[in-house]
């Protein structure tokens, strides 16, 4: 087809691990996220089995002390979070919106290359602090003070320093990041492509990347005063010398509640792309979800002291109602996935039933969530296996199905390759399965009282069945990697040529080779609504105007009605 | 699926004969420049960053009275050295934009005298806060004694940082400028540090108005 770019005569460059190590190249700098991301992920997941191992069973002690398990489960936080989520989808935007809205590259591409070699740094002085006398973080991730204060009973060793460090490594990355992706979107968008004809992916990186620029930074702020407590002698969050503990929370989580849509927004936008493709209908209220999507962005400024409701030092019905109020354009968005997939001509392909787990898992999550949203409710369950339930289903069972369903969306444009079908449904229901006897017990676990973060119980507590379902499920997670690896594995090798566009996509990825040339685009088709590609296979770019063949052709296409699509895609 | 792309496939129809040089540059030529919203952004980041620390100072001030401290009732005086300091930073801040209006009128010997006299006083601003940090330091008032000296010590340790990231910069564009590399049409990174420049400067001048005047 015409649309295979002409790779021009490169001049003389070193290929191989040089290239790969100096590249400016977003599609390359993407793929290095996305791989530097699964490496931390399955860091990260080793850390949650030794967790699980150690509760399996009430009296089993795999650690040669308690420490070391507050070590296992702070440092698996830490990584999943930081390392993980936030990187892997910042990594599938890096790779896909220069791409979708038909730009070379991003707008700064060395400070992409800075930002991303910023993440294995912060990851390695992270788990360095296993080398150090004391060990590594061991304070969960909140690092809350004054546990997270120097001190012969709190955090005495440099561990904690380290962890500090390697988060505002991280985390000016991802301000570097989000203000290059700002740029890109409102400065590279190819001609045509309006705001409102941007793809979904793109507008929930935009919203994703405003709460990283406004939010990340306060993070830093608590970071640096934390670092000043235990390094100079300061008193920020030391209540014996002046300061105040709650203060760091207020702080800590006015960053770490939008931090939350920072890891679930983009997830989002990759099932929002994958949903319409795959159900060949258009996205139901392609403008309510960007709507829904920026007022999520706003009231997630407003509702960060929601974790903090038994502090005592908070207006409770205020963070109760806003937390309650953010659950409607969540609402929205449902609406907006049940009704694309709704009459559409299903393909059950990987992407598409990684995406409706996500639809699935992410109700539950937003169900259980809005249950922790009503202060006596979350008072009887403030820091017990509830929270850490309702977290995992929104992490995981949103934003990692989520996740999963671009990788294999995305793969074919990465690689020029298919990965397998037959594996990647193996992986779903592994995943699926494993996820839910995992992460649904700890709901009960929640409501019969066991607390967070402890290594151990009593075996009288009734806790026992409920501790081992989810033990096992974490095994058969664990398990549930092994076909996703070895099938990225052999498709590398042997997988089906995956040709410019294997799903007939809707947007402007789709228009370029596979992989896309070193620029992206020789051409690009004339972009008229969000989706350019639909337009373009039937002729109803030139619908506009502009002269051509199509203007007669659109309506009588549109009457054929092929597909059961329902014509120009901003019908919505 | 049959309907392959036919319109993209021939070339004709539905497809936007574009320049491809103007689809591989994709640059919107209207709007500020990718640079200046860049440092836009970043200052915004920035802005965040120093938000947080205001709200532990003022936080800090509400639950610790008298403030400041008794020990150190009358250690900050805003007409002591300060006030000259401060005067430095915000005159420094006329003679950026001074040079910023210098080169875009192309005036480049204009911008090199303006953007010199810029980073003088930057310098002389750092070394003055560092003047004032050993006195405040043998009227025995560190980071480490109580929350009024943190607080301090922070909020004006890291707009100190911040200068003398500007200052780098301000040295950057004044060694670009004596090599004659910037014009009339070619400034973005004159124009991205003056931004940056003033913005610092503002925060100085909170910074003054909450810890001296306050």
């Amino acid at each position: 087809m015409a649309t295979h770019a002409l790779s021009p005569a490169i001049p003389a460059y070193r290929g191989g691990i040089y290239e790969w190590l100096t590249t400016t190249d977003h599609k390359k700098i993407g793929i290095m996220y996305v791989i530097n991301s699964f490496l931390f992920f399955l860091i990260g997941g080793v850390f949650a089995l030794l967790v699980r191992t150690e509760l399996a069973a009430p009296g089993i002690q795999i650690f040669q002390n308690e420490h070391v398990y507050n070590e296992s489960f702070s440092i698996h936080a830490t990584v999943m979070i930081f390392l993980f989520i936030i990187p892997m989808l910042a990594g599938l935007g890096n790779f896909a919106v220069p791409l979708m809205i038909g730009a070379p590259d991003m707008a700064f591409p060395r400070v992409n290359a800075l930002s991303f070699w910023m993440l294995p740094l912060g990851g390695m002085l992270l788990l360095l602090g296993f080398l150090t006398p004391g060990g590594a973080a061991a304070a969960g991730w909140t690092s809350y003070p004054p546990l997270t204060e120097r001190g012969p009973l709190s955090s005495p060793g440099p561990g904690q320093d380290l962890w500090i460090v390697a988060l505002i490594l991280i985390g000016t990355s991802s301000i570097l990041g989000g203000i290059n992706f700002l740029v890109t979107i409102f400065k590279m968008r190819a001609p045509g492509m309006t705001l409102f004809r941007m793809p979904i992916m793109v507008w929930t990186i935009l919203v994703t990347s405003v709460l990283v620029v406004m939010a990340t930074p306060v993070i830093t702020s608590a970071l640096v005063m934390l670092f000043i407590d235990r390094n100079y002698g300061g008193s920020f969050f030391l209540p014996d010398k002046g300061g105040q503990a709650i203060l760091y929370q207020n702080i800590f989580w006015f960053y770490s509640h939008p931090a939350v849509y920072v890891m679930v927004l983009p997830a989002m936008g990759v099932i929002s792309e994958v949903l319409p493709v795959f159900s060949r209908k258009p996205l139901f209220g392609y403008k309510a979800f960007i709507f829904a999507t920026a007022g999520i962005g706003a009231l997630g400024f407003s509702v960060w002291a929601h974790h903090m409701f038994t502090t005592g030092a908070v207006f409770l019905p205020f963070f109760s109602l806003m937390t309650f109020l953010i659950a409607v354009p969540t609402g929205v968005k449902m609406f907006n996935w049940v009704f694309t997939l709704f009459r559409g001509q299903l393909t059950l392909s990987t992407p598409l039933i990684f995406s409706v787990g996500f639809l699935t898992m992410f109700l539950i999550g937003g169900i259980n969530g809005a249950f922790s949203a009503s202060v006596p409710i979350d008072f009887a369950l403030q820091d017990t296996y509830w929270v850490v339930a309702h977290l995992h289903y929104v992490l995981f069972g949103g934003s990692v199905f989520g996740m999963f369903a671009g990788i294999y969306y995305w793969f074919p444009k990465m690689t020029g390759r298919m990965l397998d079908e037959g594996l990647g449904k193996i992986h779903f229901v592994l995943m699926f399965i494993g996820f839910n006897l995992t992460f649904f017990p700890m709901h009960m676990l929640g409501i019969k009282g066991m607390p967070r973060r402890i290594a151990d119980y009593a075996s009288d507590a009734g806790w026992n069945d409920w501790n081992l379902a989810a033990t096992i499920g974490g095994f058969l997670i664990a398990a549930s990697i092994l076909p996703f690896i070895w099938n990225v594995f052999i498709s590398l090798r042997n997988g089906k040529i995956a040709g410019d566009d294997p799903w007939e996509g809707n947007t402007l990825e789709w228009a370029t080779s596979s992989p896309p040339p070193p620029y992206n685009f020789d051409r690009l088709p004339e972009i008229r609504s969000e989706r350019p590609l639909f337009d373009a296979r039937h002729g109803l770019a030139a619908h506009g105007g502009h002269g051509g063949p199509g203007d007669e052709e659109a309506p009588k296409l549109l009457e054929e009605g092929d597909h059961d699509d329902q014509g120009p895609g901003d019908a919505a | 699926m049959t309907a392959e792309a036919p319109a993209i496939a021939s070339g004709s129809g539905g497809v936007a004969h574009a320049d491809p040089h103007a689809a591989a540059s994709g640059h919107a030529q209207r709007g500020i420049s990718n640079p200046i919203l860049g440092m836009i952004l970043f200052i915004t980041s920035e802005v965040m960053f120093f938000s947080g620390l205001f709200a532990a100072y003022f936080a800090t001030r509400a639950a610790n009275q008298p403030w400041p401290p008794d020990v150190f009732a009358d250690i900050l005086d805003p007409l002591g050295p300060i006030i000259i300091a401060t005067i430095i930073l915000i005159t420094s801040s006329f003679t950026c934009q001074f040079a910023v209006w210098s080169i875009r009128r192309g005036d480049r010997r204009g911008f090199n005298r303006n953007i010199a006299v810029t980073f003088v006083l930057g310098i002389v601003f750092l070394i003055m806060q560092a003047f004032d940090y050993t006195l405040l330091f043998g009227e025995g008032m560190t980071l480490g004694s109580g929350p009024f000296g943190t607080t301090y010590f922070t909020l004006t340790g890291f707009h100190g940082a911040h200068v003398f990231g500007g200052v780098l910069m301000l040295g950057v564009l004044l060694y670009r400028g004596m090599a004659g590399q910037f014009s009339a049409r070619h400034h973005d990174a004159i124009e991205a540090v003056s931004l940056y420049w003033h913005f610092v400067d503002v925060v100085w001048i909170l910074l003054f108005s909450i810890l001296y005047l306050l």
